[in-house]
């Protein structure tokens, strides 16, 4: 194994911030309260998930009643729109999405899909892109609901999320969007952009994992996702995650105050990550939005390899990062968004996903170009299909 | 998720390359799946003097395709014929099941060069010296992104 160790994948997750931790200790051992308790101990706790809720609130331009505390970003969107679907069956049953939506979303509108819903999803353009005419042409009288996601996870793709918010609040269709990759890394005013609902997760900007938070807006419907008590203003059953929330609470408040200081330094190792990259490795294209993209979001496929091979070598020379190519379960399709911006499945199956953060220096990208050219070099030469574009037989 | 055998014929893949004048060359696998494995062979007197490979594909693909190589030199066609890919994911101390599907492909590989070989030679008629892709299709997606 290498001794050098360079984390090249904060899409996937974050560590957590020092000043983070410190502020949740003590709800793990003193503070140990539960908040729907009368005495103090418990109206500690419960303070602490107010001020949790605030901080929240003032990151996304919402009120504090609009917050809701949940278990995950996978939960914010299930409960967003299998409550919004449930809640608005009257008015009728069709749901828009997009092709490239995290599986939370997808895998949730195809379950709807089974109960009676139906779903429209909007393809996308090459560079993951959905336009706010296609969602004008695909709202119907009987839409309930538009689910479109602020900034992909795989190619960083940031959507015109405003301008998507100005048409459904027009046509006055509810309009959620999953924004746990966008939080901390785009500017983001749920009442300037017309959001209805949007789902965060702490462990993407440097919270702890296993916490995340609805926003709902005032008025919106929503049916309940879990059932018990009555926490969270009664709609969110569960003795809350007080040590979690708090982190989430303190996480996002930092993230957004740091934003533009964080773009500008992702952007510069992004930018160089790109253009070197390109410069010294043939055959190789950028997925994903050139800039309409998220800050540290770098997004290559190298033809006439496979990702996985990719990752293992750079794994031995101690970097961490994604691919989607098909691997580690037993299909072998690549990802859905690679293959929904047009990659055809073997250039899909080479992709390498780097995601910049926080502890990264334009050191790690100099060690990230000195050892990626080799690996890539190497797995060509092991390669046939490689060997038929040497010889020519192949037209690339 | 691998043993260290597998990271090893990964890291260090033996026969990688190409035989100039083979005597049987087997290409089983789909580039739309994800991995390819080319095989070479020398065949003198019956038995594997030589083989190498090229392969796209995954760390186990890889990996199935080094020892496979290796498991056949030295080895008669019948002996080679015989290897099943059981014993190449043995030989690699296991494969993660989700990665079995690798193992058949160095199977296939040896097959399909020993049937090209056969071939060549007027000794077989039966087969077009490929599997192809008739053992395996891609199904189901799943990418290997953390997300
Ligand atoms: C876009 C997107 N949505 C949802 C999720 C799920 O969030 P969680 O891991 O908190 O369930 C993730 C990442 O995990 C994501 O990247």
């Amino acid at each position: 194994m290498s001794e050098r160790v360079v984390y090249l994948d904060h899409a996937a997750t974050t560590y957590v911030k020092p000043e983070v931790l410190e502020e949740m200790l003590p709800y793990f051992s003193e503070k140990f309260g539960n908040p729907s308790s009368i005495y103090s101990l418990g109206r500690e706790t419960k303070k602490a998930v107010e001020e949790a809720r605030d901080r929240v609130a003032a990151a996304l331009g919402a009120e504090s009643r609009e917050i809701f505390f949940t278990g995950s970003g996978t939960e914010a969107d299930n409960w967003a729109i299998k409550g919004a679907a449930y809640a608005n069956r009257k008015k009728g049953n069709h749901i828009i999405t997009t092709a490239i939506e995290h599986h939370a979303v997808l895998h949730t509108c195809q379950y709807l899909e089974s109960e009676g819903f139906e779903v429209t999803y909007l393809p996308v353009d090459e560079n993951g892109l959905v336009s706010p005419q296609q969602v004008a042409d695909a709202i119907r009288p009987d839409t309930v609901l538009v689910s479109i996601m602020f900034a992909n996870n795989e190619i960083g793709t940031i959507q015109p999320i405003a301008e998507i918010g100005k048409i459904t609040r027009e046509k006055g269709v509810i309009f959620h969007t999953d924004a746990v990759q966008a939080v901390g890394n785009v500017h983001i005013n749920v009442k300037n952009m017309n959001i209805d609902m949007l789902s965060l997760s702490a462990h993407k900007f440097y919270g702890p994992k296993g916490v995340g938070a609805l926003y709902i807006r005032k008025g919106i419907k929503v049916t309940n996702f879990l059932h018990g008590g009555a926490q969270e203003r009664g709609r969110r059953a569960s003795t809350e995650n007080i040590a979690g929330i708090v982190g989430l609470g303190k996480a996002i408040e930092l993230a957004t105050a740091n934003i533009d200081a964080y773009n500008k330094k992702l952007i510069e190792l992004r930018d160089r990550t790109i253009d070197e990259v390109m410069k010294r490795i043939p055959y190789v294209r950028l997925n994903g939005d050139r800039y309409k993209r998220l800050p540290g979001n770098v997004n290559f496929s190298f033809e006439f390899i496979e990702g996985e091979s990719l990752l293992l070598m750079l794994d031995m020379k101690g970097i961490a990062a994604s691919s989607g190519s098909a691997c580690t379960s037993g299909s072998l399709d690549p990802s859905h968004v690679l293959l929904a911006i047009g990659l055809p499945h073997e250039i899909a199956h080479g992709s390498l996903r780097i995601t910049f953060g926080e502890e990264n220096t334009q050191e790690d990208v100099d060690y990230l170009l000195e050892v990626l050219p080799d690996i890539v070099g190497r797995l060509r030469e092991m390669s046939p299909l490689y060997e038929k574009v040497k010889r020519g037989e192949k037209n690339v | 998720m691998y043993s260290q055998k597998v990271m090893d014929h990964f890291m260090n893949p033996r026969n990688v390359g190409e035989i100039p004048d083979a005597d049987g060359i087997g290409e089983v696998g789909n580039a739309k799946c994800g991995d390819i494995m080319k095989m070479y062979l020398k065949i003198e007197n019956n038995i594997i003097v030589d083989a190498k490979f090229k392969t796209f594909g995954c760390g186990a693909a890889v990996a199935t395709s080094s020892m496979a190589t290796e498991m056949v030199k030295g080895k008669t066609i019948e002996e080679a014929l015989a290897i099943t890919n059981k014993a190449v994911a043995e030989a690699l101390d296991g494969l993660p099941p989700i990665k079995m599907h690798c193992s058949n492909l160095a199977e296939e590989a040896i097959k399909a060069a020993i049937e090209d070989y056969m071939r060549k030679n007027g000794k077989s008629g039966n087969g077009n010296g490929s599997c192809g892709v008739c053992c395996r299709k891609c199904e189901d997606v799943h990418s290997q992104y953390e997300e």
